[in-house]
C-alpha cells in the first residue's frame, strides 16, 4: 500500500487544528484588560481586602458574604485591618465599583467567566444611565 | 516497591520542583513561561512529523488486518461487514468506531484459574470504561483551555464550558471552601481516571510485571498536570487574567511573563511543556499510530483480490526448469526423477552403440 498522500493530508489537518490559537489570533494583540476604577474607588485606595487577594479570591469572599447574610443574618464584615463593612454586593462592592461594564465584565469576558451574581442582583449602573 | 514506577514518580517530582523553584525563587519566568513552552511546541511538531513520516515510508507489503468476524466469501454465508470489512467504506466505519469508541479495548478479557486449575476467560470492562473517561475528559480539558488562548473566546468553547460546568458544586464550611469558580466535571473525571489507570499498573501483579518507567511516567505526568490545574482553580488560586495574558502573549508572538502567577502555575505549564516535548518519542504517539495500524485500516479482501507486493522489483531468478536443464544428466545418473526425459547428445549415442556392439 502506498498511502503517503493520505498520511500527509492527515498530518496537515492535525497541525491546522493544533495551530488553531495561532491563526485564530493572527495579527491581534490581546493584552490583559485594565480595569477602570471610579473616582470613589480611587479615593478609597484599598478594597475590603488587599488587591492581590481580591483579584484571585473575590468570588470566595462573596460566597462567604452571601452565606453569612442569607443563612446567619450577619451583615457585618470586619477585615484584617479591623475596618467594618456591610456585607452587600449591591450596596458595598458596587457602591465604589459602580461601573460594572468597565470593572467586573472586562476581566470576566476576557477569561470567559460567566458569574451568576447578576441573575439576582441589579446592575445599578444601568439605572443611572 | 518497584524501581520502574519509583523512577517515574521521582522524575515528575523533580520536574515539579525545577519549575516551582525556578519560577518562584530564582524568578526565571521568561524561561519557564516563554522559552520552554515555545521549544516544547517546536519539538512536538517536528517530532510528530518525523515519526509519522517514518511510518509512512515503512513498507506494508501484506494485508494483515485482524478479522473479528466472518469474511465475505460465498453468497449464502453472511459476512460481518464492519469487523471483517471488504470495502473502503466499511474500513472507514471500522476506523471511526475504533478511534472514537475503542472497540479493541472493549473486547478486553481477563484470564484466571478458577476452581483449582480451570483456565477461564472473563470479559473485563473497567479498562475500557476508564480509558474512555480518561481520553474524553482530557480532550474536553484541552478544548476548554482554548479560552486562555483565544480572544474573543469562540462560542463553541463557551458552550463546552457551560456543559462542563453544569453541576454547580459549592462547598462552604469553616475549614474548607471550594467550588468557586464553578466546578468543571472534566477535570475531576480526568484526575479520577488517570488515578485508576495508574493504580491498575501498580497494584495488579501481571500489569506491574510488564510495565516499565516509560509506562508510568506519562501517567504520573498527566496526574501532575490535572492535580496542579485543580489546585490552582479551586484551592490556591491564581490571577487568571495574568495567566491568560501570558498564554495570549505566546500565541500572538508578543510573549510576556507577568507577575502575580505563582510557582504552581509555572509547574503546571512546565509539566505540559514536558508532555508536549516527550509526546513524539513515547507510547503516547498511539494518538497518530491508531490511524496507521494495518491490523485495523486495511480491507479484508485477501480472497477476493490478488494483492501483489507494490515494491516488487526484477530479481534474478533461477527457475526449476532452468535448474533441471543444468543438472539433468547428473540427476539421471543419481537416479532422481526429472520432468523432461534425458536425451543423450548424438556423440554419446555413437559411443553407446560401439559399447553395445562390443
Amino acid at each position: 500500500m502506498n498511502d503517503k498522500k493520505w498520511i500527509i493530508a492527515g498530518i496537515v489537518v492535525f497541525l491546522a487544528i493544533f495551530a488553531f490559537p495561532f491563526w485564530y489570533n493572527m495579527g491581534k494583540a490581546a493584552p490583559a484588560p485594565e480595569v477602570k476604577l471610579t473616582e470613589k474607588a480611587k479615593a478609597a485606595k484599598q478594597c475590603v481586602m488587599p488587591t492581590e487577594y481580591m483579584r484571585a479570591e473575590h468570588m470566595q469572599l462573596l460566597d462567604v458574604w452571601r452565606h453569612n447574610v442569607v443563612r446567619n443574618a450577619e451583615r457585618e464584615f470586619v477585615n484584617t485591618e479591623g475596618k467594618t463593612f456591610n456585607m452587600s454586593l449591591s450596596n458595598t462592592c458596587m457602591d465604589c465599583h459602580a461601573n460594572k461594564a468597565d470593572f467586573c465584565d472586562k476581566c470576566h469576558d476576557y477569561a470567559s467567566v460567566d458569574p451568576y451574581c447578576w441573575d439576582c442582583h441589579l446592575d445599578r449602573s444601568k439605572e443611572n444611565e | 516497591m518497584n524501581k520502574h514506577y519509583l523512577y517515574a514518580l521521582l522524575a515528575v517530582i523533580v520536574l515539579f520542583f525545577v519549575a516551582y523553584v525556578g519560577a518562584e525563587v530564582f524568578g526565571l519566568r521568561i524561561i519557564f513561561g516563554v522559552l520552554i513552552p515555545y521549544l516544547a511546541v517546536i519539538v512536538f511538531i517536528a517530532g510528530f512529523i518525523y515519526k509519522v513520516m517514518g511510518w509512512a515510508r515503512s513498507a506494508v507489503p501484506f494485508r494483515i488486518p485482524t478479522t473479528c468476524g466472518q469474511q465475505k466469501s460465498l453468497p449464502w454465508i453472511q459476512p460481518n461487514k464492519i469487523d471483517c470489512p471488504n470495502s473502503t467504506g466499511a474500513v472507514v466505519i471500522r476506523m471511526i468506531l475504533e478511534v472514537c469508541c475503542f472497540r479493541s479495548l472493549f473486547r478486553n478479557t481477563k484470564m484466571s484459574l478458577e476452581e483449582g486449575d480451570k483456565l477461564t476467560y472473563r470479559w473485563e470492562i473497567w479498562l475500557w470504561v476508564f480509558a474512555l473517561a480518561f481520553h474524553y475528559s482530557f480532550l474536553v480539558v484541552i478544548l476548554r483551555h482554548f479560552r486562555l488562548f483565544t480572544e474573543p473566546v469562540p462560542f463553541f468553547i463557551q458552550l463546552l464550558e457551560k456543559v462542563d460546568g453544569f453541576f454547580r458544586i459549592e462547598v462552604l464550611y469553616d475549614t474548607i471552601q471550594t467550588g468557586l469558580p464553578g466546578v468543571f466535571l472534566s477535570g475531576l473525571v480526568l484526575l479520577a481516571a488517570v488515578t485508576f489507570l495508574l493504580l491498575r499498573r501498580i497494584l495488579l501483579p501481571q500489569m506491574r510485571y510488564i510495565s516499565l518507567a516509560a509506562d508510568y511516567f506519562p501517567l504520573f505526568l498527566i496526574f501532575g498536570i490535572a492535580f496542579t490545574g485543580i489546585l490552582m482553580r479551586y484551592f490556591t488560586k491564581i490571577d487568571v487574567t495574568a495567566a491568560k495574558s501570558l498564554a495570549m502573549g505566546l500565541v500572538t508572538f508578543h510573549p510576556t511573563a507577568p507577575k502575580g502567577i505563582g510557582g504552581i502555575f509555572y509547574a503546571h505549564l512546565f509539566f505540559v511543556s514536558i508532555l508536549l516535548a516527550y509526546f513524539p518519542f513515547s507510547k503516547l504517539m498511539h494518538f497518530a499510530g491508531v490511524f496507521l495500524s494495518p491490523t485495523r485500516n486495511l480491507t479484508t479482501n485477501t480472497r477476493e483480490k490478488r494483492h501483489e507486493n507494490p515494491w516488487n522489483y526484477p530479481v534474478p531468478v533461477h527457475t526449476y526448469d532452468e535448474y533441471e536443464d543444468e543438472f539433468r544428466e547428473k540427476m539421471v545418473e543419481a537416479g532422481l526423477p526429472v520432468d523432461k526425459p534425458f536425451e543423450k547428445p548424438p556423440e554419446t549415442l555413437s559411443d553407446e552403440k560401439a559399447d553395445s556392439s562390443a
